[in-house]
């Protein structure tokens, strides 16, 4: 085991894909010589050369189109896109090729790649490197979509989705990327040294796409959540004194409903929370899983808490974002109820 | 000084629209053979000008000549006139099946056969084309069976892709034929990553990218020229300019370019321009640019100049738009009966072969259509099972989908 912050692991993740599969090649904006505006790449140039870790021009349809056709060629592309909020010139060819063409070809070709992109608030990026579109990817048929919460899952998940056959959609919470955050942000910073999940394998490894875990026990309410978000959750449960258990989906899609429905029909009470938009947004999936399969046991209406459908402001970052505060009135609120 | 005049907005117009003259006396022609053949590593600086003429071989008397001439055999230019005349016939007889509501959809290459069917040829076994939805000369030449590509027009219980996919929209990895997107442009970047693939693997193989002259306006083209020129990916792109792009003529995507072709130079890329209705000018300049790609000297774009006689799907109407004699008047005549005419002129045809050959064609395409039928057409007969639908989505399918597929009974 070894101490990792998440880009570390996200790092080691790639390094030990590549390593073991020459078929795993990875570019990007930034990723090659320099290793990635969030250095999630370094190094890997020099240990593995030029032409399996490389800079790309500025085109986000170009680097995933090139990575489409290099995973019909037979090779294993993952990519990354500097920020979420760039990915939309490449959707077209996310939504349109990548997540058809083993449907529309009969299997004949496949997409084995991975699309990493950094997600979310909190570090005062605004509107352009704040959002997180995952909503945008879970609607699609034939992608499947990941965000983790800490090194562990982040290193483990990653390797899993370089090795699935199909394409994958790896978002990760770049408000986490050097240490837990539980929105405290006036708070001093704790680094992944300190928290058990900074704790990762040095080698291969996975966790496999589709399966949540508690994250923190509890028997009052379940709350529904991934990424930053899960950290938040577990702040405001201590904070509201609400015994709540936490839920970290980490996969989104393939969901686990599983998960889902047992801890609800433990608890009977349940709040969903995302850091993106509230209308139309993952947790409104997630609310209709739940009064679908667990109505007869809910306690309460389910409650969502979530970014407003407001774009993602500039200074006022800290109201916009859906803060232990905020989480911990939904979780006393649904308490009452 | 006066204050200049108010702004005005230019929109492009074509020459002539229904009910006029057709006039293409604006499409300067080349004689054949006077373009020169640069040798295939040639500093791309050098044959700028080949991104505004038109290499051509086959002269009016139906003579081979100049220096892009030579490259086929009597046996070869006979096989590539019977492809030609295959895809012709596939044609008419699959316009006519939408026609009679056995499949809901058909497009047809009348005009434009020589391109894919040429182009084919230049090929070896195991590099992939990226196509768009008139290059089926691509898989006729290359030997897929018609009553494949029947059975997936009609969707039918033997389609190869279990009626997932529209109608002519093909995919066979093993004829080197990637599965066709109705999604424009996006399969030529990929074709680029492909050939870089082929290129990180320290393979032999190449890719062919193909796009309309309408679709050139999309970023991916772009991007794949970006791309291409980058990474000097052992590419081939091809512009299929047919002229229309639906009901808009070139000009609205060609903007102030002088040719399609031309945007390749900026990006260091060869561009030429090639006479797309002469079998023996494709086949030249594709075995030009394949060779390139396969000697490590990087992509190649290539402008089909070609008519599309037909409308451009069986949606279109295309005398709402363009006169109706227009291609008659295209001055780059009919691929198919200029290569006859070559082949007559050197000996190896003659009328009543070609006059048979017709004959024999149209009784292959005719048994091939009896056989897929035995399969089923788009409303009766044998169809793909509700089950196919939700399989395929995933290498394993997840239990949502389960769920939904268990719900809907299947």
């Amino acid at each position: 085991m070894a101490r990792m912050t998440m880009i570390e692991a996200i790092r080691s993740a790639m390094d030990v894909s590549m390593g073991r599969d020459e078929k795993v090649v990875v570019f990007g904006e930034d990723v090659g010589y320099f290793g990635g505006v969030f250095r999630c790449t370094q190094g890997l140039q020099q240990k593995y050369g030029v032409t399996r870790c490389f800079d790309a021009p500025i085109n986000e349809a170009g680097i995933v189109g090139t990575a489409i056709g290099m995973a019909a060629y037979g090779l294993r592309p993952c990519v990354e896109i500097q920020f979420a909020d760039y990915v939309y010139p490449a959707y077209d060819q996310i939504v349109s090729e990548a997540a058809r063409i083993r449907y529309r070809s009969n299997g004949q070709f496949t997409c084995p790649i991975v699309v990493r992109m950094p997600t979310g608030g909190g570090i005062f990026g605004g509107q352009t490197h704040s959002q997180s579109p995952e909503a945008l990817f879970t609607h699609v048929s034939g992608l499947k979509t990941v965000v983790p919460s800490n090194p562990h899952d982040a290193k483990g998940l990653l390797i899993a989705a370089i090795e699935d056959p199909d394409p994958v959609i790896f978002l990760e919470p770049k408000r986490l990327y050097n240490g837990p955050f539980d929105g405290h942000h006036d708070r001093p910073v704790t680094p992944w040294s300190k928290h058990p999940l900074g704790e990762v394998p040095e080698g291969h490894f996975t966790v496999p796409l589709g399966e949540a875990v508690v994250r923190r026990p509890g028997s009052a309410v379940t709350v529904l959540t991934y990424g930053t978000m899960v950290h938040v959750a577990e702040a405001a449960a201590g904070e509201s004194g609400v015994d709540a258990e936490v839920i970290d989906l980490r996969t989104l899609l393939p969901y686990d409903l599983e998960a889902i429905t047992a801890s609800v029909r433990k608890t009977r009470r349940c709040v969903v929370v995302h850091e993106a938009t509230l209308t139309s947004g993952y947790g409104a999936e997630l609310v209709s899983l739940v009064q679908e399969e667990c109505f007869w046991h809910l306690e309460a209406p389910v409650a969502r808490v979530a970014g407003y459908d407001t774009p993602y402001p500039h200074a006022q970052e800290w109201d916009y974002f859906p803060g232990p505060k905020r989480v911990a009135e939904a979780l006393i609120a649904t308490m009452e109820a | 000084m006066s204050a200049p005049e108010p702004l005005r907005l230019h929109v492009p117009e074509p020459e002539v629209r229904p009910g006029d003259e057709p006039d293409f006396s604006h499409v300067q022609i080349p004689r054949a053979g006077s373009v020169p053949r640069p040798p295939v590593d040639v500093d791309p600086r050098e044959i700028r000008d080949l991104a505004y003429s038109i290499i051509r071989v086959l002269n009016r008397q139906g003579e081979a000549v100049g220096p892009w001439a030579g490259t086929l055999s009597e046996d070869e230019l006979r096989d590539g006139l019977r492809h030609m005349m295959t895809l012709r016939a596939f044609d008419a007889r699959m316009q006519n099946a939408q026609r009679q509501g056995k499949t809901s959809f058909y497009m047809q290459h009348m005009g434009e056969e020589a391109v894919s069917c040429a182009f084919r040829r230049a090929l070896e076994p195991g590099d992939m084309n990226f196509p768009t939805y008139r290059q089926a000369g691509l898989l006729i030449a290359g030997g897929y069976p018609m009553v494949e590509m029947m059975n997936q027009i009609f969707s039918n219980e033997a389609d190869p892709l279990k009626g997932r996919q529209l109608p002519i929209m093909y995919s066979s990895k093993e004829h080197g034929f990637f599965s066709i997107s109705g999604n424009l442009a996006t399969q030529f970047i990929q074709a680029v990553g492909w050939a870089m693939a082929s290129a990180i693997s320290r393979d032999t193989r190449i890719a062919a990218g193909w796009i309309g002259d309408g679709s050139t306006a999309e970023s991916d083209f772009h991007a794949a020229l970006v791309f291409a020129s980058t990474y000097r990916a052992p590419v081939v792109l091809n512009i299929v300019n047919n002229q229309w792009a639906i009901s808009t003529f070139q000009g609205i995507a060609r903007g102030g370019s002088g040719t399609f072709a031309a945007r390749g130079l900026g990006f260091g890329i060869p561009a030429l321009r090639v006479d797309g209705n002469d079998y023996l000018a494709v086949h030249a300049v594709a075995k030009w640019a394949v060779e390139r790609a396969r000697r490590n000297l990087g992509p190649t774009l290539i402008e089909h100049v070609t008519y599309r006689v037909g409308a451009h799907s069986t949606s279109d109407d295309p005398s709402a738009y363009r006169p109706k004699t227009e291609s008659d008047a295209w001055p780059l005549g009919d691929p198919v009966i200029r290569l006859k005419k070559h082949l007559i002129k050197i000996g190896a045809w003659s009328d009543e072969r070609h006059t048979q050959a017709e004959a024999e064609i149209m009784d292959e395409v005719v048994a091939a259509q009896r056989e897929a039928e035995k399969h089923g057409t788009l409303h009766s007969g044998g169809k793909p099972s509700t089950r196919d639908m939700f399989e395929g989505v995933f290498a394993t399918m997840p239990p949502h989908l389960r769920r939904q597929r268990q719900k809907a009974g299947v």
